[in-house]
C-alpha cells in the first residue's frame, strides 16, 4: 500500500520559493490502477517522483508497504526503488548504446541476480511484451511503441509491486497508445499496482480510479473525470 | 559488478571516442613529461649496490689545514693522503678494505698493425672486486700476494677484451701497458654501477676504468693520477717520495663493516690512529673522522643535481595541469551522461554504485593514458639522449626499467582516479527527477 499524508514539496532558489505539492494526501491500495490527471504545473509529476523515491519530500509523511520512506538512507531508497518500483517514462529512456537484452538487464544487475536468473527474467518480460525475438536489437532499430514495450519489460523484469508511469503514451500514436494501455491493464490484472500520470482523459478513464490534482493538492480522488474535463 | 563496470566503461569510451581520446592524451602527455624527469631522477638517485650499500663505508680522516676546513662548515677531505691510506689499509681492521685511485696507461695491442691507445686504469687492492660484487666473465681477481709482491697483473673489462682478444677467455695472456707486460688474471662481465659511487671525483655517471691493476704496482711505477689531488702544504722537491710523504690527498678508501658494532669499532680505530699521528705532529685539526655508507656518501656529494629537483617539480606541476584538463573533460562527459545516470538511479543504482561505475571507467582511461604515457616517456628520454648525445653518461640516465614502467602506469591510474573524484561525485549526486523530466 502507498500512503501519503499531508506531503509538501517546496523548490527553493535564492529568490523564489515554489510549492509543488501542498498537504498532498493519497492512499493507493494493493492492486489498484490509478490515473493521476491535472493541468500543467499542478504537481502530477512531482507526486510521481516522490512516490518513486526520485525526490525527497519537504514535509508530511510517506509510507510504502508500511515503511516510512523519509527515514531511509540513499542505499535503502535505491533498494526500494529497485525491488518494489518500476518506472515507465514518456520518452522511454532506453540506453541507446545497449541492446534490448542489456537495457532490460540494468535493474537486474543492481539487484545482484546471477546470470541465469537475469536471463530468465529478461526473456520472460520481453515475451510478455511481445519482443522476445528482438533481444539483440538496438533501441534505435525499434519503433516508438516497441521501445515503450521494452521500457515496460524493463520495469516488469524485477517483478515490482508498483508501476509508476509518467505519460506512458505521450510519444505514441493512438494505435500504439492503445496497445500500451492494454498491456498496462493486463499487467494490473496480475496484481501489480499501477499509478499513471496522464493529461489525456480518455486514457485516464481506463484506470479504475482517477485522481485529479490541482495546485499541488488532490482535488478529487473519487474518480470523477467530469470534473477534470471541466477544468 | 566489476566486470559489468568494465563493460560499461568500454561502451562509454566507445560512445564518446573524441572526448575519451582527449582525456587519454591529456593524461599520457602529463605522464610522459613527468615520468621522463622522474626516470632521470630515479636513475641518478638510485642505489648502485643495494645488496650491501649499508655495509660499505667511505673513510675520511681530517688531515687538513688547521686554519681552514677542507669544506664548510667542517668537512674533512674526501680523499686520503698516501701515508694515511696505506697505514689504514695495512692495519686491516675492517672485514674488507680497499684503497684506489684513477690513472691511465697506453695499451699496446698484440696485433702489430693496431695502434696503441690510452685508457683509464684503476689502481686498487685485491679486495676491490669482492667488496663491490664485481662480476667476472673469465678468471678471478688477483690475490693479496700479488699486491704485496708488486706483481704485474691486470683485470680488464669485457669491452676491452672484445677489442683486444675478440671476446675469448684472455686470462693468462699478456697485455702491454705503456711498455710493461702485465698478465691478465680476469675479465669482467658487464658491470657499470650508476652512480659510480666508489670514486665520485671523476664523474658520478662515468664508466668504470677498463683496466684494474694493483695499487702497489701503480705507486711503484709512478703512474700518473687522473682525478683531484689537493694539498694544503708545499710538497717540496723530493720527487715521488716527497709526494708520497706529503699531506696531499688523492686516494679513495672504502671499508666493509657488517654491523653497527663493527662501525663503532672502526671509528674508534680511526680516532686512535689520528691521536697517534697527532703525537707525531700531524693532524693539526680537531678530531673529525667520518664513515659514510654508500647512500650517505652519494647524498653528501649531491649526486642528484638541484636542477633535476627543480625540473621534477615543474614536471609534476605539468602533470597537475594535465589532470585539471582531464577533470574538465570528465565533467563535460558526466554532464552529457546526466540522463543515463538519472535513469540508472531510477532503476535502483545507489550513489555508491554509480560512483563505483564511473571510477572504474576513469581507471580504464587512466590505464590507457599510462600505457600511452610510457610511449611518451620513451620518446622524451630518446629526445634527451639525442639532445645531449655529446655526453656519454647521458645514455645511462635515460633507461626505463620495469620499476619505471609500472610506476608510469600506476601514476597514470592514480592520477586519473584523483581527477575523477570530483566529476564522479557530481555524477553520483545528479538529481534523477530533474533529468528524467526533460522529454
Amino acid at each position: 500500500m502507498l500512503q501519503m499524508k499531508n506531503v509538501s514539496k517546496v523548490y527553493r532558489t535564492d529568490t523564489v520559493e515554489t510549492h509543488a505539492l501542498r498537504e498532498f494526501s493519497l492512499t493507493v491500495e494493493e492492486g489498484e490502477f490509478v490515473s493521476v490527471t491535472g493541468p500543467s504545473g499542478s504537481g502530477k509529476t512531482t507526486f510521481l517522483n516522490i512516490a518513486g523515491l526520485l525526490e525527497e519530500l519537504t514535509g508530511g509523511s510517506y509510507e510504502l508497504d508500511g515503511r516510512d520512506i523519509s527515514k531511509l538512507n540513499d542505499k535503502e531508497r535505491s533498494r526500494v526503488r529497485n525491488e518494489k518500483i518500476g518506472f515507465i517514462f514518456q520518452s522511454f529512456n532506453l540506453i541507446p548504446e545497449l541492446n534490448i537484452f542489456d537495457n532490460v538487464d540494468v535493474p537486474l544487475r543492481y539487484r545482484r541476480f546471477d546470470a541465469a536468473e537475469r536471463k530468465k527474467r529478461i526473456v520472460d518480460s520481453l515475451e510478455m511484451v511481445g519482443l522476445a525475438s528482438r533481444l539483440q536489437h538496438m533501441p534505435a532499430q525499434l519503433s516508438g511503441g516497441q521501445q515503450q514495450r521494452v521500457a515496460i519489460a524493463r520495469a516488469l523484469a524485477g517483478e515490482p509491486r508498483f508501476l509508476l508511469a509518467d505519460e506512458p503514451t505521450g510519444n505514441l500514436d493512438s494505435n500504439m497508445a492503445d496497445s500500451v494501455m492494454q498491456l498496462l491493464a493486463d499487467i494490473n490484472s496480475t496484481g501489480t499496482t499501477i499509478i499513471m500520470v496522464t493529461h489525456e482523459l480518455t486514457l485516464a478513464d481506463r484506470a479504475r480510479r482517477n485522481i485529479f490534482v490541482r495546485d499541488g493538492r488532490v482535488s478529487d480522488s473519487a474518480g470523477n473525470l467530469q470534473l477534470a474535463a471541466a477544468s | 559488478m566489476f566486470r559489468y563496470y568494465l563493460r560499461l566503461g568500454l561502451l562509454s569510451i566507445r560512445a564518446n571516442p573524441a572526448l575519451s581520446a582527449l582525456m587519454v592524451a591529456a593524461i599520457a602527455i602529463g605522464i610522459g613529461a613527468c615520468m621522463t624527469i622522474v626516470t632521470i631522477h630515479y636513475i641518478m638517485s638510485g642505489n648502485p649496490i643495494p645488496e650491501k650499500s649499508d655495509q660499505l663505508f667511505h673513510v675520511r680522516v681530517d688531515s687538513w689545514d688547521p686554519n681552514e676546513a677542507y669544506d664548510e662548515p667542517n668537512e674533512p677531505p674526501e680523499q686520503l693522503t698516501y701515508l694515511d691510506a696505506t697505514a689504514l689499509y695495512a692495519a686491516g681492521r675492517a672485514a674488507r678494505q680497499v684503497i684506489s685511485f684513477l690513472s691511465s696507461r697506453v695499451i699496446e695491442p698484440e696485433d702489430e698493425g693496431a695502434k696503441p691507445f690510452q685508457r683509464e686504469t684503476r689502481a686498487t687492492t685485491h679486495e676491490f672486486f669482492t667488496m663491490f660484487n664485481v662480476p667476472f666473465k673469465y678468471g678471478a681477481p688477483w690475490d693479496r700476494t700479488a699486491d704485496e709482491t708488486l706483481e704485474r697483473v691486470v683485470v680488464i673489462n669485457d669491452k676491452l677484451n672484445q677489442t683486444l682478444f675478440g671476446g675469448a677467455d684472455s686470462s693468462g695472456r699478456m697485455l702491454m701497458l705503456t711498455g710493461e707486460p702485465y698478465r691478465i688474471v680476469g675479465v669482467l662481465d658487464e658491470w657499470s654501477p650508476v652512480p659510480l659511487f666508489y670514486d665520485l671525483n671523476n664523474g658520478e655517471y662515468g664508466d668504470p676504468a677498463p683496466v684494474f691493476l694493483p695499487f702497489s704496482v701503480a705507486v711503484a711505477g709512478e703512474h700518473g693520477r687522473w682525478g683531484n689531488t689537493n694539498c694544503w702544504k708545499p710538497i717540496g722537491d723530493g720527487g715521488m717520495p716527497a709526494f708520497l710523504a706529503s699531506e696531499c690527498v688523492w686516494i679513495q678508501m672504502w671499508a666493509e663493516l657488517h654491523s653497527d658494532a663493527e662501525r663503532q669499532s672502526y671509528l674508534q680505530f680511526l680516532d686512535a690512529y689520528v691521536s697517534e699521528q697527532k703525537t707525531l705532529g700531524r693532524f693539526p685539526r680537531a678530531m673529525n673522522n667520518r664513515l659514510d655508507d654508500v647512500q650517505a656518501w652519494l647524498t653528501y656529494n649531491e649526486v642528484v643535481d638541484d636542477d633535476v629537483g627543480v625540473l621534477l617539480g615543474l614536471a609534476l606541476l605539468f602533470l597537475v595541469v594535465c589532470l585539471l584538463n582531464t577533470i574538465g573533460l570528465l565533467l563535460a562527459k558526466v554532464m552529457r551522461r546526466a540522463k543515463d545516470i538519472s535513469l540508472r538511479r531510477a532503476l535502483g543504482a545507489s550513489k555508491a554504485t554509480l560512483f563505483g561505475q564511473y571510477i572504474v571507467e576513469a581507471g580504464m582511461i587512466g590505464l590507457a593514458g599510462g600505457l600511452l604515457g610510457i610511449l611518451m616517456t620513451w620518446l622524451g628520454l630518446r629526445g634527451i639522449e639525442n639532445l645531449f648525445s655529446a655526453y656519454d653518461f647521458v645514455a645511462k640516465l635515460v633507461r626505463m626499467d620495469w620499476v619505471m614502467v609500472l610506476t608510469a602506469v600506476l601514476l597514470a591510474i592514480l592520477s586519473a582516479l584523483a581527477a575523477a573524484l570530483y566529476p564522479t561525485w557530481r555524477a553520483s549526486n545528479v538529481t534523477p527527477a530533474t533529468q528524467l523530466r526533460i522529454q
